[in-house]
């Protein structure tokens, strides 16, 4: 399994957390993180959204995170998945696995990858709402971004 | 040239479709492109100030080249997780 995958089939959090965890013993902790599709947002009731990806962009930029993760916390291995098309309410959008000698690290990798992935990485979502649908937006994308980078860093490691 | 324009999310919807091919006379950049294609469709103009720009599937800059048979890709602010 690719460690890490833009993908229109249900995520599958069992076998990435297999596949990050099933070389060896040198492990002490294991963190995943889960993103779902919540039924309301802004005060709007939410029926489903869609994802949108530029695919080959968005899985060069989730290998850019997991670079930059493992320069950040040295020997932290990581697996992100990100769902696209139409998912209905409670459905996984996006799961990450990080694995570590320590739980430390295992944390903040996984918690800096999140904030990566809302930063620059190029997925977009489609709410469709009781009464209309709108194209939400977040960051304006720039992996050279330091500060940016660092606002991640500093959420990761609060 | 003949260079390939990608459009995401709003900016897709906007044009009426995601991927456009447009020829160009001379060298360009990719704010060359951009300003031609919002001469065109003027409803996509207030993305400049938000949106992000690809070359081939790379990150790039309104200042860079455009080499005959190059995709162009316009982004705005992404929203995934």
């Amino acid at each position: 399994m690719a460690r890490v995958a833009v993908t229109a089939d249900p995520l599958d959090l069992p076998a990435l957390t297999a596949e990050l965890t099933g070389s060896g013993v040198g492990d002490g902790a294991v963190t995943t993180f889960v993103g779902l599709v919540r039924d309301h947002n802004q005060g709007r009731r939410v029926l489903f959204l869609e994802y949108e990806a530029y695919e080959p962009l968005a899985v060069r930029a989730l290998n850019r995170i997991v670079d930059e993760a493992a320069d950040s916390w040295p020997g932290t291995r990581l697996g992100v998945h990100h769902r696209i098309g139409r998912l209905e309410l409670g459905e996984a959008s996006i799961i990450i696995v990080a694995a570590s000698k320590h739980r430390a690290d295992a944390f903040a990798a996984c918690r800096y990858t999140i904030e990566r992935v809302k930063q620059i990485v190029p997925i977009w979502k489609h709410e469709h709402f009781e009464g209309g649908d709108v194209w939400l937006e977040g960051a304006t994308a720039d992996p050279e971004d330091a500060a940016a980078r660092e606002a991640a860093h500093r959420i990761a490691c609060a | 040239m003949r260079i390939t324009v990608r459009l995401f999310a709003r900016l897709r919807d906007l044009a009426g479709s995601g991927e456009l091919v447009r020829d160009l006379s001379g060298p360009a950049t990719v704010k060359t492109v951009w300003q031609e294609l919002v001469a065109e469709m003027p409803a996509l103009g207030d993305y400049e100030r938000t949106m992000s720009v690809a070359v081939n599937a790379d990150y790039s800059k309104m200042s860079a080249p455009v080499n005959d048979g190059d995709e162009v890709a316009f982004l705005p602010p992404v929203s995934g997780g």
